[in-house]
This record gives structure tokens, C-alpha cells and sequence, in this order.
């Protein structure tokens, strides 16, 4: 099955650029990269830029809106993202448990759908 | 070899009541899909109802509706789109086919991954309590619904988005290994222990007659048990469980909660404290000592005594050091404060209670154990006021009756 770990974190928290924390925030996140491509269960994975970046669309009346930033205001932001191959749930939550942010943010599993 | 459709629902009623658990872990086993095997044991139980009343009861009725559930299976896996991945499960249907003769084999019992499965820490607490009533207990939805007072239909909700979610999300039918192992089995555990705790609970009040979810909490220990005898921590919830409901009948007379000092201990059950002992004795001798098996062992004190005076005092207050070791909380050094109040007294008790008192200053049981130090003591004063907060987080009828009861005592005393 295929597994998507979409990492959420507020902006504020956790360690801030420049820092040795942030050092070793990015030494964690080289490490569980390490271990998925040992295990090949990562398909893909990748960091976003900030929230501010971000453009929201959508269509009423045919007509397409566009808006600076996400609809909601909500604290904790989506920061990035892995996708898993695994066999279980088990294996996926082992593998999200590895990224760095888990201990700050939060990270939110979910199974991808097949349409089969 | 007809057999009356009420004997055959009743028969249908008794197997499912012994053997869901049994019948359901198989199929898993089997098809790979609980959602499924759940799909596929009900469609078998409708076909038994049409067909037992013509055919007779079968000798084997697990082995039949197994049997059957098994072939509705393959009839599914058959007509599926994606019929090239299901190849594998077919084949393996097909061997159990070839393999068992319906009325004679015996089923292999899978039931621990199966409760690894309802008590995964993904679903929500009240999902993987329902779920394990429902799926190794072999209650029906609307006894669970009863038992927890909630309606049938929530209920049956609740136990849909369970088994969607098992499916969907690829939580595994499979004993976890490793250093998760044993952080599951205390999700297993804690999850019997949450039925024992709500039956407990529901004893006292005003409540009607529920299901007894105390007596379902104990079968489940002692099928955990036997499927994993090697965890010192399952032995302990079983005696545990076993100690607290020997006590059931002492806890209440005529309405009002009798408080453990006071029970008439007659009317203990002998029998299930002299067997919750042995089971306790020998998992402390593995030496892996853990918070049920403690809690087991003070209860095991307390029943052992046969008057409250000779009650070992010191070493429950030991036991209760051992505990804020291994399981650091508020409610264990309440527990421990009252031990103390006992072995040494009210000063050290009360000191004690006070680095807890704000955090558990909603918390019933942490006035009503301080009003009952303070009482001992004699400090009337603050000890009516005590019992009076206790009184206010009060819900169950049963505990407001007790410490009304104390509260005239108090009063009668002072005039």
C-alpha cells in the first residue's frame, strides 16, 4: 500500500533557522532519509515552501478564483510531505515516527486510494 | 433431522457467542480482509438460518458457517474486477476448501492477531473497546449499545468506521514484533481493563440490569492469558480484574457504597480470590514486576486479611513506592497518601496530597480519601468540608448515599 506522511508544524515552533538545533533538526531528516532509501519504501518526499507562498483557486461559476495563502487560518501548517510503500499501517507509522518534526508538529498518515 | 427454527436460532446464538472470535480470526486468516470476513461470516449465518430448520443443526456448527463463509468468499474474490490480485487469496481458499471436510476439523486459533487488530492504537478508544466486545466477546451491536448507553444505530456506526478504517488503512492482522510488541500488549490490556472499569462502574447507581461487562472483561483476560502466557502483565490485569470482582458483593448495602474497611468480608468470593493469588504468585516469579501486576498484588493484601486491623499496612505503602516508580501519576500517590495514612498516620498522608491537590482538584475520589484522613484524625471541621466538595463531583447514586451517610455521622457526632 501506499502511504502519504503529511508533516504539519506552526510556524513558530521547533528550532529556527541558524541555530544549532536547526542543525540538528536537518541532521534528523538526513538520517530518515537514509533509512527509507535503505528500506525502499520512499516513493517520494519533499519540503514546501512557506505558507505565505502558497495560492488558492477555486472555480465558481466557471469563473476562477484565486486567493494569497490557504483558505484556513489554522496554526499548524502543512510543511512537506513523504510517500511510503509499505505493507501495513504498522510499517508506515514506523517510518513516519522517524521525521524530525513528529516532535514538535505533528505528522498525519494516510493511505492512498486505490481505485481498483 | 428438521430442526425447529427456534433451536436453530438459539444454536446460531451459542455458536456465535463461543466461537465469533474463533470464526472471524480464521477468516481473516484466510482472506487476508477483516471487513470482509465479517461481510462473509454474515452472509454464512443467513444461509444457516434458511438451511438449519431443513438440514438439521450440524454436528459442527463453527466448522460449517466457516466452511461457508470461507466459500462466500471466493464467490466474491471470483466476481472481483481485479481478478489477477485476488489469485493469491483464491488459491488459498481454495486449498482450506480441499483440505477440511466441513463437519470434522477443528479451526486454528488466530484470535491474538485478531485482537491486536480491534486494539490497534490507530482506531479511537471507544472504537477498539466496542470492537473487541463485539468481535471476540461475541456481543451483539445492540448489548454493547446497552452496555454503554448509547443508541444501536451510533453504535453500529461506530463498529462500520472501525472496520473501514481497518481495511482502508492497512492496520495488519499480525502479532507485532519487536519493541512495538509490548507497547501493544498494554493497548490490549488497557483496553480489557476500560470494559472491566465501565461494568464496575455501572454496578453501582441506579443503573438498569446491563450486560456484565465485568464477566466479559474476565473472559477476555483469561483468553488473553492462555494466547500469551509468557507477559507477567497479562496474568496481573487477569488478577487484577479477578480480585476487584470477588469484592463486587461487600461494595453496596442497601443502595450506599460501603467503603473497603468496612465490608463484611464474608461475603467475599474465596474461590476466584484463592485462584486470582495463583495466578499472581506465578507471574511475579518471572521477576518482571509492572503496574497491573502491583496493583494486583495490593488488592491480593487486602483480600488476604480476614479483618481490616490486620490489613499489612507498610508493605501495600512499599508496593505503592514501587508503583510511582514504574507508572508515575497523581492518582497512584493519591492511592499511596491513603496506604500512608494508615501505616504512619495523618500528617505524613496530608503532606502528600498537597503537591497533588491542584491537579486532581476535580477528581471525586482525592476528597473523599482526604475527608476520610481528616475524619480519622479528628478534625471534624475540615473534614465536613472535605466531604462536602466530594459530595459536589459526585455522579453515582451509590457514592452520594455513603458520603451523605458520613456527613450525618459527622454532624450527630458534633451535637
Amino acid at each position: 500500500m501506499k502511504y502519504l506522511a503529511l508533516i504539519y508544524s506552526a510556524q513558530d515552533a521547533g528550532p529556527q533557522p541558524n541555530t544549532p538545533e536547526f542543525g540538528q533538526l536537518m541532521g534528523g531528516y538526513q538520517a530518515a532519509g537514509k533509512k527509507y532509501a535503505e528500506d525502499g519504501v520512499m516513493l517520494a518526499g519533499e519540503a514546501l515552501q512557506p505558507v505565505e507562498t502558497a495560492t488558492s483557486i477555486r472555480i465558481r461559476d466557471g469563473k476562477a478564483e484565486l486567493m494569497d495563502g490557504p483558505f484556513a487560518e489554522t496554526k499548524e501548517q502543512l510543511g512537506g510531505f513523504y510517500l511510503f510503500e509499505c505493507d501495513t499501517l504498522d510499517d508506515a507509522i514506523k517510518y513516519a515516527k522517524m521525521i524530525p518534526t513528529a516532535e514538535y508538529g505533528t505528522v498525519e498518515v494516510r493511505p492512498i486510494m486505490s481505485f481498483d | 433431522m428438521r430442526s425447529a427454527p427456534d433451536a436453530v436460532h438459539t444454536a446460531i446464538d451459542y455458536t456465535l457467542r463461543q466461537d465469533r472470535g474463533r470464526l472471524i480470526a480464521a477468516l481473516t486468516a484466510a482472506i487476508g480482509d477483516f471487513g470482509l470476513a465479517e461481510e462473509c461470516l454474515q452472509d454464512a449465518i443467513e444461509v444457516a438460518l434458511e438451511k438449519w430448520p431443513d438440514s438439521g443443526i450440524p454436528k459442527s456448527r463453527r466448522g460449517w458457517l466457516l466452511q461457508v463463509a470461507r466459500r462466500k468468499a471466493l464467490d466474491r474474490f471470483r466476481r472481483a474486477k481485479n481478478l489477477k490480485e485476488k489469485s493469491a487469496q483464491i488459491a488459498v481458499l481454495e486449498q482450506a476448501e480441499a483440505d477440511a471436510p466441513a463437519d470434522t476439523h477443528d479451526i486454528p486459533d488466530h484470535r491474538l492477531r485478531l485482537i491486536f487488530t480491534c486494539c490497534h492504537p490507530a482506531l479511537d478508544e471507544k472504537s477498539r473497546v466496542a470492537l473487541t466486545l463485539r468481535t471476540l466477546g461475541g456481543l451483539t451491536t445492540e448489548e454493547i449499545a446497552h452496555a454503554y448507553l448509547d443508541k444501536p444505530a451510533t453504535m453500529g456506526q461506530r463498529l462500520a468506521r472501525a472496520r473501514r478504517k481497518i481495511s482502508k488503512a492497512g492496520i495488519p492482522f499480525e502479532i507485532p514484533d519487536g519493541e512495538a510488541l509490548e507497547e501493544r500488549i498494554n493497548s490490549v490490556l488497557s483496553v480489557i481493563y476500560l470494559i472491566f472499569n465501565e461494568g464496575y462502574a455501572a454496578s453501582s447507581g441506579a443503573a438498569p440490569i446491563r450486560i456484565d461487562l465485568c464477566e466479559e472483561a474476565i473472559f477476555l483476560a483469561r483468553l488473553m492469558l492462555r494466547l500469551c502466557p509468557d507477559v507477567p502483565e497479562t496474568a496481573g490485569l487477569l488478577a487484577l480484574i479477578l480480585l476487584t470482582h470477588a469484592r463486587r458483593k461487600a461494595r453496596y448495602l442497601n443502595g450506599a457504597y460501603v467503603p473497603l474497611d468496612q465490608q463484611d468480608r464474608r461475603l467475599w468470593d474465596r474461590k476466584r480470590i484463592t485462584e486470582a493469588q495463583a495466578i499472581l504468585e506465578k507471574a511475579m516469579k518471572r521477576g518482571q514486576v509492572g503496574a497491573c501486576q502491583l496493583q494486583a498484588a495490593i488488592a491480593a493484601l487486602h483480600c488476604e486479611t480476614k479483618h481490616t486491623e490486620d490489613t499489612d499496612w507498610p508493605q501495600i505503602v512499599a508496593l505503592y513506592r514501587l508503583m510511582e516508580q514504574i507508572a508515575p501519576n497523581d492518582i497512584v500517590r493519591l492511592n499511596m497518601a491513603v496506604a500512608v495514612s494508615y501505616a504512619q498516620g495523618a500528617e505524613p498522608a496530608l503532606e502528600l496530597l498537597e503537591p497533588i491537590a491542584e491537579s486532581l482538584k476535580n477528581y471525586q475520589p482525592y476528597f473523599a480519601a482526604k475527608a476520610d484522613i481528616l475524619r480519622r484524625a479528628g478534625r471534624d471541621q475540615e473534614a465536613i468540608q472535605a466531604y462536602g466538595y466530594a459530595l459536589d463531583l459526585t455522579a453515582a447514586d451509590g457514592d452520594k448515599a455513603f458520603l451523605k451517610q458520613r456527613l450525618e455521622q459527622m454532624a450527630q457526632k458534633d451535637t
